[in-house]
């Protein structure tokens, strides 16, 4: 029984289940929040992704809808601790919305309604690593978990799936984000716990 | 979601741990909107990775706190000034 989680409350499941180290099972949703909730509607909602010489590339919500959409089934990992495996999303790839952009930088910095900044290499985001996830198991993404669209990196600390995405910077330089600047780590690999910065 | 966030006295356990003084009677100016008023007043948000307590005027991020396991990292960029009452 020692390899089970302190948290794990499943039933037959957990046995073969591997998390990273320091982390628990958890089958709900938890709903974390650095500040109050953006309420962003469709019809006002905008991506753009700006490069390191300046250029932009925007899509609006229609627009956005129309590019092929993808169904990745994730484990997630929150630096607080919890694990939710088998999560189910729809949303656009970052290899489909970075296809056309004309770019030779190596960061990118996420940043998102309401202020929330997060910065990652550009090559975690490509590959079919990221997504532009705008729907969680069957249902529009609800705004206490990042909606109209967020991040979703699930291969990193789950504080890089940054919730009310409005865009990405490529840049040339690191440039840490809200978390990073205040003792969390730069990559945030939850299978090496770099949780905070020495890590 | 109005049991979003906690008033700023909550931060005195916290910030205790590393100020001399008692923050939450102290009276901070917002560096964004320059309200002023007692830590206390400010709207905390505690269910993240950190402590982040934001303007009820404007809700920029006036303070934030990190616990790691050996220091604490305190950013109080958003406070243009902290007026501490001393005998
Ligand atoms: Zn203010």
């Amino acid at each position: 029984m020692g390899i089970v989680s302190p948290g794990f409350r499943g039933r037959g499941r957990g046995r073969d289940v591997k998390l990273p180290p320091g982390q628990y099972l958890t089958e709900d949703f938890p709903v974390l929040s650095a500040g109050p909730t953006p309420r962003v509607g469709k019809d006002d909602w905008e991506f753009t992704v700006t490069t390191e010489s300046g250029r932009e590339y925007s899509w609006d919500w229609r627009q956005f809808m129309e590019l092929p959409s993808e169904t990745p089934t994730v484990d997630i990992h929150c630096v607080t601790k919890w694990s939710k495996l088998g999560t189910r999303w729809q949303g656009v790839s970052l290899d489909t919305l970075l296809a056309d952009v004309d770019t030779a930088a190596d960061y990118v910095l996420a940043h998102s309604y309401g202020g929330y900044t997060t910065n990652m290499p550009l090559e975690d985001v490509l590959d079919g690593q990221a997504w532009i996830a705008y729907r969680f198991d069957g249902e529009d993404l609800p705004a206490e978990h990042g909606g109209p669209a967020r991040l979703l990196v699930p291969h990193l600390y789950f504080w890089k799936s940054a919730k009310w995405v409005r865009g990405l910077r490529l840049l040339d330089q690191d440039e840490p984000g809200f978390w990073e600047t205040a003792g969390y780590h730069d990559y945030g690999d939850p299978w090496r716990e770099q949780r905070y910065q020495g890590d | 979601m109005s049991d979003d966030y906690q008033d700023g006295n909550a931060l005195a356990g916290p910030l205790g741990e590393i100020l001399a003084f008692d923050v939450t009677t102290a009276e901070a100016s917002c560096a964004c909107c320059a309200r002023t008023g007692p830590v206390a007043t400010l709207r905390l948000y505690k269910r993240a990775p950190g402590l982040v307590a934001r303007c009820p005027a404007c809700e920029e991020v006036v303070l934030r706190m990190v616990r790691t396991p050996d220091a604490a990292w305190l950013d109080m960029r958003g406070i243009t000034s902290l007026r501490i009452p001393l005998p």
